[in-house]
Parts: C-alpha cells; structure tokens; sequence
C-alpha cells in the first residue's frame, strides 16, 4: 500500500477496527449471558478479559502509521526531553549560536541592501556602469560621453547621471533639494515607464538650457506634493530658472546609484554650470556612465569596443584628456561600483569575520556536544547492545543539534532584525538623503534558516565519529571506572583541537578589535590640519539664488562682512569645499620648467582649495612661513598660491625653499608660492595618505557655491543668528548650516563603522571564548572530581590541584591564543585601508592581546577553579 | 518485535498462530480467540485483545485479507482469510521454529536425543 492510498483509507481502517473491537466484547458478553452471569457482571468479564482497549486500538493503529515521520516525531521528543533535563546547557547553546547567527544575519542584509540588491528597473542584468579601469572614481566630461554613446557598437544606449543640489523653489519658501542630473536618454535606457505624465527623451534636448523639465521621485511626490496628481504641468523655480514638472518616477525608483534617495531628475544640459562644462572635453565632473548591454553582447566584447573609442579619444584630444583613463570596465550598479570595490572589500571582509564568529560558536558547540556524547557513552552502549542501531543514535544526536540550532537561529533572526530596524533608522549624514533598505527580505531570511541549519549540522556531526567508535563491552565493562578515564591519555581528544580552533578564532577577533579602536584613538588624536571646534559651516550657493558675474564676490564679501559683525564671532573665512568633506577638487601640478601641460607629464596632483584672505585663522590653520592672502590678490593681480608643507617638499625640496618659486596647474596657469602652511587631512577619508594641498585666493578663483567657515569666542549658539542673518542678506538664499564637528562625522565614517562592527565582533569573539574556555574547564573539573579528592587527601597543595584541573585548559588557551594572534597579524593588513593606521605590529596591540587572553581564561575558569579547590575529600570518598 | 502483543509469549508466536488457525478455516476475531484457547487446552492465556495488533501488522504485510460478512448465528463479522502469501510465511515460520524448538529441547535435556 502506498502512503497516498493509505493516507485515504487510513480512516476506514480505524473505524473498522474499533467496530470489530466492540463486536468482540459484546459476542463475549453475550456468551457469558448465555452461561449465567448477569448482564453487569458479564460486561466487566468481557471487557476484563479483552484487556487495555484504548491501548490496544491504539498500538493497532499504530502498524499503519508511517514509520520513519513517527520515529523521527519520537526522537524529537526525546530530544527534548534531555534538552529540558540540562537546562544550562541548552541555554548556553542557543545563546552561543542566537549571537553568532544574528552577526552573521546582520552583516549580510547590510550587503544585501548595499550591493547585491539588483536595480529596480525592467531587465536590470543588461545595464551595466562604465567605469575606468586605472580609477576608481567614474567621472567623465560631456564630451567624451558623447563620444562613447555615439561610437560604440555594444550598447543599446549609453546614459549618464551626476549627484547634485539646487535651490527648489514651488512658490513659498526656496528649500535645498537633492537631485540627479541625467543625460535626456536617462529613463529610455533604464526602461522606466513614468508613474505618473511624463519622462524627457533624448529628443528634447537641444543644446543647453533647452529642456526645463522636472521629473519628480515617488517618494518626494508624496512628501513635499502630497501625491497631488495635478503637480504635472505646474512651474517651479529651481535656482531662481522656471521649470516645468512634467511626470513622476515609479514607485521604489531612486536611480542607479541606490545608496542615495533623490527627490528629482533634470535634463543634465539644463543644470548650469560656469565656464560651459558641457563643452570642455578636460572636465571630468559627470560622476556615472552606463548603458544597456545588447543581447548577445558580453561584458568583455563591451569593454573592449569602449577602450577603443578610448583610444580614438587620447589620439584626438592628447591635451584634453588622461592618457591613463582610457582603458574602460563594465561594473554593477550600485554602491560597489560607486566606491570601486571598497565597500564591497569591506564587507566581504565583515563577512569573513561573521563568518568566524559562525565557526567559532561551531567550535565551542561541537565540543559540548562532544562532551555530551561522552557523558553518555553508558546510555548509547547500551543502546547498542540491545539492538539499536547507530544510524538511530546518530539520527537522534543529529535532531538534538538541529533543534538546538532551529531555536538558535529563530532567536539571533529576531535580534537581527531589532538591530536592523536600528541602524535603518539612523542618519550618519544629516545632510545627505541616504537611502539604506535594511528590511530584511526573503533572502535574509534564507540565509538565516541555511546558517542555522549548517551550523547545526556541523556541531551535530562532531560526536559522531565518537559514537561509531563505541564499543559497548568496553565502556559496560568500564562503567565503574568511567568513560572518560577509560579513554584517557589515548589520543589528543578533538574536544581540545575543537577548543584551539575556537580560542584561535577568538584571539583573530580580539586582535582585529584593538587594532580597530586604536586605529580610531590615532585617527581621533590625529594633527587635522584644521581645529573644528567652535566653528560653524554654512554652505552657501549663490548660483542658486540667481548671483552672477561680479555681483558673486560683493555678495561673498558682504556676507563675511555681517557674520564678522555678529557678537560672539572671531573670525568668518571662505572656502570653496571645506577639507574632509566628500566633494573635495583635485588637480594636476607641474613644476614651472614643464612646457606642456599632459597630464602625462604632471609632477603629482594635489586638492585644490579657493580661500578669502581670512580663512586660514577661521579654520584655525597654522600658518609657518611667508604672508596671508590679502584683498589685493584678486582677479587683476599676479596669481598666487599658499600651500602645504607636503607640496613644499615635494616639489621644492624644503618649506623654507619654496617661497616665492613657482608651479603650474592647467587651470590656473603659473602660480607663485608665497607662504606655507600646515599639513593636514584633505579627502573624506581620514586614513588618507600625506596629500598635496594648494590654497588659492578665491578672488583669483571666483565661485559661486561656497562654505562660510565661522569661529566663535566658545560656547556661542551662532547657528539661528547666521541663519537669520543670511536671510536677511537674501530671502531667496538656501541655506545649511551645522557645526564643524557635524560635519566631520562624513569623514570619519567609514573608519567609525570599520571600529563599531569590529569592536562588537571582538566582544563577542571574547565572549565565546570565554564561554568555550569555561565549558572545557567545568567539564574537566567535573569528571575527575574524585581523581582530585585523592590527590587533596594524600596531601596536594592548593597550587597542584590548580595545576592539575585546569593544567590543560590553560595550556590549549595559551596555544590557541597565540595562533591567533598570529593569524590576527596577518589579517590586520587589510585593515589597514580603511581604519587609519592600523598596524597589529604596534607592542600595545600585542600586549593587550595577551592581557585580554588572559584575562579572559582567568575569567572563565574562576568558577571551576573554585569548585576544584573546595574539593573535600571525605564526601567524594564516602560516595563511592 | 517491540510491540509484544501478549505476555509469556515470544515475538512473532502469535502472528504465527494466527495464520496457522486461518489456514484451517477463515474466521473473525473472537472466533480466532476461541479457537487458539481451546488448541492450547486454555494453557496459552492469551489477552484477547492483543490479537488486534497482531491482525493489523498482517494485514499491512499482506498475510491475510479481511471482509465484512453476516456470519451463520446472524452477527456482522470482519472474517480474515490467509492469502498465498501467508501460507509462504506460515511454512517458513514452522520450519524455523521447529529447528529452534528442537535446539532449545537439546540443551535442556542433553541425554535425550531429539529423535527419541
């Protein structure tokens, strides 16, 4: 019979059987009637002599069920039961693993959200982001993406995209809006279609400032229009220029850099940017190309007919563009490819973590169990000898670790997504719309379950080996001895190699985490090269409020003017991007004797600063050698430049050399050093190697979107004063303003949150090794309690007993500690990108890797060690 | 077998004399009963019940079929029946049993010879 068929007639044969069963006891009731009982009496007769009915039916009904679901019910009770029976050990288990688990599930739906998220977009695996192979920054100018559209043979379109800000003004108050400006083929070549009007086409363009359209996201549709469906067609002023908003985007769309939320798109040739950045092929400011592959067409095939468009472009324009970026590479979209595998690195690399932290709770739990096996060794031998068979014994052992590690993984899966709501909810960026959709989805799910039951079945296998090898007339036969004394000294136990590996596991973790933190206190303690205390920055945008010409630096002087007025200001400085923030310029520099200007032929580069003449003492730059910039230094005067001492050295040999030589930029043209200023930190990454600097007077270098950088006597709330002071300067004049400090959080992101994951991978690293520690150290205690005692009465001293309970577990903790500061060593390297200075070779980072060890180990065999010292003796002895 | 359908009786006894009774004639349950006690002149104190269980695991191997019937005093029975493959079994069963009844007798009593 089938179990289908038997699934349906599996009724039938329970009501035949407990119809057959009552037609038994009454045809013998009826037979007793006939020999002269009563009725009562005959009843019970019959009944009594049928026996258990209840029990009876049951045990028939029994033959028909399906045997192995039943059995494997059963050992699932079973195991149960002995969980329920050692409650400590259960505990300790699931919490081991929730720990583990939930690392491992947090780190994932970060990546998850981060860079394996796909686009939201119709057949999004086509669409590819050209980047260059020898940077790992995508920008590109107008022309040359005219260019690569126009000539290539792979794609069936080639867009690009730029991240900005602008003035949006809808008729009341003109706020700061967050935007992407696309090439008009953007929406085409997503194969978007509008949830609401219309998308701009390719076909509106023509030329600058000829399509003023505005295509709003969902989200920012919803939140500053209410989802009001007759915004389409309605004017808006965006930088003081009439726009017309013509459609939204769908649903859930925010573009191809995903990390970031924009509230809308507009047609790049209508943004405007000085000096006509749409036609000089030199400007690389356009942040991201891509393009939709042809079917057909691979990756490599696509990359190749790019490079030679390259090369079409450096023969044609030598001047113009770097030799060095014209070989291209197809990447994923995506914030991956936006930070050109950092990011990615990184998290591969918490994940590797995680994942240690996943083997090492294996470990710990794969010698509990081990432990467990050999504690029951007695009960499976006899099993065994009475005919279980030890697939049963291996099958139930199995059903014990995967239940533990169901429970593990359900409870690390709810603390996950607490943390995950967590860190969703947080804004390192105040200023920046960032978009981080942490929601664990199916897939986190997925890897939740699978880790779970992996990691189960690793930790349950352990024993197994030992179950196999049972020999049950040995271990019957040793019974009074014990199981464990019974196989002593036979071999290097895999408990112990297990213990190594985890307190090795441990020590990696511990080592990376202090490498971490004191990466961070160096980073912290670090000469910046600025003093952001007691400053404020108020970004400033003059394009946006319609300023042009000379009207900018009247504007810009009266501004520093009023703010330097306000009570409780020192000092108000301008600067074109304050350093260590995201955005900084860069540019090539040449010594004076180059006559060309290639980039080929550049003596390094270095990030480029336009500054007013008070700048220096708002931002609290130390000024070494020659004179400040003045209000004589403007656009009629001889350029100049004040620079690092870095740039000193390398281009001039010594600080005290360089002043009054000269070097070229390419914008520029010949500039002359006329003092030197302090090194410090330039580009938003504060692990940043010495960079270059150039401070140029921003007289000389007019610009419109500017950083007022304001210093206060101390203590000074300026923030509403400069506000409203600005307001009243200009109505229509957006603007931000936070302290310095806020600001610098940008910068010192990545090395915080490089500390913050593994300074908690390090604690929980110790914690498991402190767990592992004290479950080998209890369980040794425990089973030679007696062993113990005999030594205690023969006359041990305390040292000895010490000495020989926990001998071995402080000698595995010592071995496997130094392995993994060994490995921690080696692994340390690659941190070294991205935590500042990190460097395991530092004796503070070595000591206080052993110190934690040790501590560690004294932690967790405190108790045991207790217990082995209050060994008495006369009780242990009576007991035998 | 783990499920010892009766006591003093070892596994597989039962099922065994089921099937012998069977083979005679078809019968249903309290028939069965009445006819093993009487065989065994009432030696084999079988609990009536437990013959239940052992019927079922023949019937899901196959050994007997069963119907329901009017028997001849006029009572709905579910009378079973050997099939071909139950009188296999049965023989198999006797064989093996004999040979072990005849070693136990041996060792019991090693001065008889088992012929005698």
């Amino acid at each position: 019979m089938n179990w289908f068929s038997g699934l349906f007639s599996h009724r039938r044969t329970c009501d035949d059987l407990a119809e057959e069963m009552r037609l038994h006891i009454e045809e013998r009731t009826e037979q007793l009637i006939v020999g002269g009982l009563s009725l009562a009496e005959a009843e019970r007769a019959a009944r009594l002599s049928f026996g258990n009915k209840a029990l009876l039916e049951e045990r028939s009904r029994e033959v028909w069920q399906w045997n192995l679901l039943r059995s494997i019910w059963a050992d699932v009770r079973l195991a149960l039961r002995q969980l329920r029976r050692s409650k400590g050990f259960t505990i300790a288990a699931v919490c081991t693993l929730a720990l583990a688990i939930s690392a491992n599930t947090v780190v994932f739906a970060v990546m998850n959200a981060l860079i394996l998220r796909p686009l939201d977009a119709p057949a999004a695996e086509h669409i590819y982001v050209i980047g260059h192979a020898n940077s790992i920054w995508g920008y590109e100018s107008y022309p040359n993406i005219r260019d690569l559209s126009d000539r290539n043979r792979s794609f069936d379109g080639v867009a690009a995209d730029n991240i900005t800000q602008a003035a949006l003004d809808t008729g009341n108050d003109p706020s700061l809006a967050w935007l992407y400006e696309t090439t008009g083929n953007y929406f085409d070549v997503l194969g978007l279609q509008p949830y609401l009007g219309r998308f701009f086409h390719a076909a509106d363009e023509h030329g600058p400032n000829s399509a003023p359209y505005v295509v709003l996201t969902y989200a920012y549709w919803q939140d500053r229009f209410q989802g009001d469906r007759g915004v389409v067609g309605r004017s808006v002023l965006l930088n003081r220029h009439p726009y017309t908003i013509i459609g939204v985007s769908p649903p859930g769309f925010v573009g191809t850099f995903i990390a970031f939320a924009p509230n809308f798109f507009v047609p790049l040739v209508n943004q405007e940017h000085g000096d006509n950045m749409l036609s000089k092929r030199g400007s690389r400011w356009i942040s991201e190309v891509f393009g939709r592959l042809k079917p057909g067409v691979t990756q490599a095939q696509a990359a190749a007919d790019l490079t030679s468009i390259g090369s079409y472009l450096g023969k044609n324009y030598p001047n113009d563009v770097d030799q060095q970026l014209l070989t291209y590479k197809l990447q994923r979209p995506g914030l991956a490819s936006a930070f050109g595998g950092a990011i990615t690195a990184f998290m591969a690399g918490l994940m590797l973590l995680a994942g240690l932290i996943l083997l090492a709770a294996c470990a710990n739990l794969g010698s509990l169990f081990s432990a467990r096996a050999a504690d029951r060794a007695r009960e499976v031998a006899l099993r065994l000898a009475l005919g279980a068979r030890p697939i049963h014994i291996m099958r139930q052992l199995l059903i014990e670790a995967m239940l533990i590690s169901l429970a593990g993984g359900a409870v690390g899966l709810c603390g996950s997504v607490v943390l995950l709501r967590a860190i969703g909810a947080w804004r390192p960026f105040p200023q920046f719309p960032l978009n981080l959709p942490l929601n664990p989805d199916a897939t986190v799910y997925a890897v939740a379950l699978l880790l779970a039951l992996v990691s189960g079945f690793l930790f349950g296998i352990v024993p197994i080996r030992q179950v196999l090898r049972t020999d049950p007339y040995q271990i019957v036969k040793s019974a009074a001895a014990g199981p464990m004394i019974a196989g002593r000294g036979r071999r290097f136990r895999l408990r112990d190699v297990l213990l190594v590996i985890q307190i090795a596991v441990c020590a990696v973790l511990v080592t990376s985490s202090i490498v971490a933190v004191r990466g961070l206190a160096r980073s912290m303690s670090t000469k910046l090269g600025v003093d952001p205390r007691d400053t404020l920055l108020a970004e400033t945008n003059l394009n946006m409020s319609g300023y042009k010409g000379d009207r900018v630096p009247a504007m810009q002087k009266r501004m520093i003017g009023e703010l330097q007025a306000l009570p409780g200001v020192a000092q108000v400085g301008l600067v074109s991007s304050p350093p260590l923030k995201m955005g900084w310029e860069d540019v090539d520099i040449f010594s004076d004797r180059t006559p060309d200007l290639r980039p080929s032929s550049s003596a390094g580069d270095a990030v480029f600063f336009a500054v007013s003449p008070e700048y220096f003492q708002a931002a609290g730059t130390a000024f070494l050698s020659g004179r400040l910039f003045t209000l004589q230094d403007d656009g009629d005067a001889p350029r100049v430049a004040v620079i690092n001492q870095q740039l000193a050295r390398n281009l001039f040999g010594s600080a005290t050399n360089a002043i009054g030589r000269h070097f070229k930029t390419r914008n520029e043209g010949r500039l002359q050093v006329v003092g030197i200023v302090e090194d410090g930190k330039y580009t938003a990454n504060i692990a940043e190697d010495p960079q270059n600097a150039i401070f140029v007077p921003i007289l000389q270098n007019p610009r419109t979107d500017t950083w007022l950088v304001v210093r206060s006597n101390g203590g000074a709330q300026l923030a509403g004063a400069i506000r409203a002071k600005l307001r009243d300067l200009d109505p229509g004049l957006p603007v931000f303003v936070q302290t310095w400090n806020e600001e610098m959080n940008g910068a010192l992101f990545a090395s915080r949150m490089a500390t913050l994951s593994l300074g908690v991978l390090g604690v929980m690293g110790a914690m498991l090794s402190i767990t592992g520690i004290f479950g080998m150290a209890a369980y040794s205690v425990n089973k030679r309690l007696r062993e113990l005692g005999i030594r205690v009465a023969l006359g041990a001293k305390r040292k000895e007993v010490l000495q020989t309970a926990l001998g071995g577990a402080f000698k595995l903790l010592a071995f496997g500690s130094a392995a993994g500061l060994l490995l921690g060593i080696l692994a340390s390297r690659v941190l070294a990108s991205i935590v500042y200075q990190a460097t395991p070779r530092d004796p503070l980072v070595l000591a206080g890797v052993v110190l934690i060890m040790a501590v560690l180990g004294m932690v967790a065999t405190w108790l045991p060690a207790q217990r082995a010292l209050s060994v008495d003796p006369m009780i242990l002895l009576r007991e035998e | 077998m783990p499920n010892n359908p009766s006591r003093d009786l070892f596994p597989g006894a039962l099922e065994m004399m089921i099937l012998e009774s069977l083979r005679r004639q078809p019968a249903h349950g309290y028939a069965l009963v009445q006819h093993i006690q009487q065989r065994s002149n009432n030696l084999l104190q079988v609990e009536e019940g437990s013959l239940y269980p052992a019927l079922q695991r023949l019937l899901k191997a196959k050994l007997v079929k069963a119907e329901w019937e009017v028997s001849s005093t006029n009572r709905r029975v579910r009378t079973y029946q050997i099939t071909a493959a139950g009188q296999r079994r049965l023989e198999q069963q006797i064989s093996s049993f004999e040979r072990m009844f005849a070693g136990i007798a041996l060792v019991l009593d090693p001065g008889k010879s088992p012929a005698s």
